[in-house]
């Protein structure tokens, strides 16, 4: 699962972006020349700072939102419906910390530490996908997460993963092939409940309810008011705007949607004919923002829940850290 | 906390006073071990990824489960990334070489051309 378009991003950083771009103009230009020719970066290549800097924040915000969305899911696996929801759920929770730890894997690349992510994450400075924010309040929710959030996060990561960044590439390449066990398991969930009694069928109805909003915030604010995407498109960071993303999955899950009987919650929801683009009411930004900055129903819980973990597990850690040397074989 | 959680577990847990500062001291996170995986004996074992692991033996142990819990897989290399020594990038030069390498392949040796001529003149 679970990049999202959007990458939250410091204010006072801006002025930085422009002064950098003029450091170093001709080893700017070769680095420009080898990403415009499909060539990949990989992390001993001289980069410009900025791309550094926003790579890792990139990479880093996809773990934590990795290890975070783990948590709503998580809450599931005791009470997922029968053995074979059970199994499959804990599958996916497990994968899903993998993929966290590729992706710290990949930011570790560019130099940040894994400890100095983990305290970004712990003190708030760093942020996660925002969906994980909200609670899954019945088992639909966990198929609507399963089915629309691994959707949506599959349609970003795959254009991600033809992003100018080696080592980020090679850890969504893995990480898409597992989630397309995740999306066909949520959607398999999900028809579940929508073709089956009425009451499941309207408890799968309030749970998409709940998550519309959620979802189309999921892509990030609309175009026209992000910034500087231009020259993170250039350098092959941010592979589609966040508009044509979400369109992309309006597009493909709309109609999976539809097709089941079920209703969004938006009467202006429509695929425009003659544009061929999707149009729909625009969720609340002010929402999303208040969210992100830590005003969400389940900010707290999420981060208490990661603190409690760093600190219990700390003395196995500490017990571990200094290890008897042992004598190796060779390998071969 | 604020809310109830929905979560019986973590309504459980002694969970600390909001905002409570929590810091992961440097080092804690062990040292990063490289994995090379291998599909099927007599095949190479290939590079994919890495852990983060106390020893070598631990880092086995992750690296099965990061790696091995998918696709097929019958043995793991794991070594640890500082015991690694790699070519500088920039050195990528001292790679290039001269195309013509006839010399130095099967191709390059027309003994045919020579056995023929050799009989053509008995």
């Amino acid at each position: 699962m679970y990049g999202g378009g959007y990458i939250f991003d410091e204010p006072n950083k801006k002025q930085l972006w422009e002064e950098q771009l003029h450091d170093e103009p001709e080893k700017l230009a070769a680095f420009e020349e080898r990403i415009a020719k499909g060539e990949k970066i990989e992390p001993g290549d001289w980069m410009p700072t900025e791309y550094r800097r926003q790579l890792t924040r990139l990479i880093e915000q996809h773990a934590h939102s990795e290890i975070i969305g783990a948590l709503p899911e998580g809450t599931w696996i005791t009470r997922a419906p029968g053995f074979k929801r059970k199994l499959a759920l804990i599958a996916k929770v497990q994968d899903e910390i993998g993929h966290g730890q590729l992706l710290y894997n990949a930011a570790e690349t560019l130099g940040k530490s894994r400890e100095a992510m983990i305290n970004d994450l712990l003190s708030g400075k760093s942020k996660y996908s925002n969906v994980f924010n909200y609670p899954a309040q019945t088992w639909a929710d966990v198929t609507v997460i399963g089915f629309l959030i691994d959707a949506a996060a599959i349609v970003n990561q795959v254009a991600n993963s033809k992003g100018s960044y080696g080592p980020y590439c090679r850890a969504l390449e893995r990480i898409c092939y597992e989630e397309s066990f995740h999306l066909k398991q949520g959607h398999d969930a999900f028809i579940e409940l929508a073709t089956g009694t009425p009451a499941q069928k309207q408890m799968l109805q309030d749970a998409l309810n709940r998550w519309w909003q959620p979802i189309m915030h999921f892509f990030g604010p609309p175009d026209k008011t992000s910034q500087h995407s231009e020259k993170l498109m250039q350098w092959k960071v941010k592979m589609a705007s966040n508009d044509d993303m979400r369109n992309q999955f309006l597009d493909t899950y709309v109609p999976k949607i539809w097709e089941l009987g079920l209703t969004l919650p938006d009467p202006a929801l429509r695929k425009n004919p003659d544009t061929g683009r999707w149009e729909y009411t625009d969720p609340d930004w002010n929402e999303f923002f208040k969210v992100i900055n830590g005003g969400g129903p389940c900010n707290e819980e999420r981060l208490q829940v990661r603190k409690w973990a760093e600190e219990q597990g700390r003395w196995v850690r500490k017990a571990l850290m200094n290890p008897q040397d042992r004598r190796v074989l060779p390998v071969a | 906390m604020l809310n109830e959680s929905l979560d019986p577990r973590v309504n459980r847990l002694k969970l600390g006073a909001p905002g409570e500062v929590i810091k992961v001291e440097e080092g804690e996170n062990w040292n990063v071990y490289e994995v090379f995986h291998q599909e099927k004996r007599g095949a190479h074992h290939e590079h994919v990824g890495c852990v983060h692991a106390p020893d070598p033996q631990l880092a086995l142990v992750f690296a099965k489960e990061q790696f091995a819990r998918r696709k097929k897989c019958v043995n793991l290399w794991v070594v640890k990334s500082a015991d690694i020594l790699a070519f500088d990038v920039e050195d990528e030069d001292m790679f290039a070489n001269n195309l013509e390498k006839t010399y130095r392949d099967a191709s390059g040796f027309k003994v045919m051309e020579k056995i023929n001529k050799f009989k053509q003149t008995k």
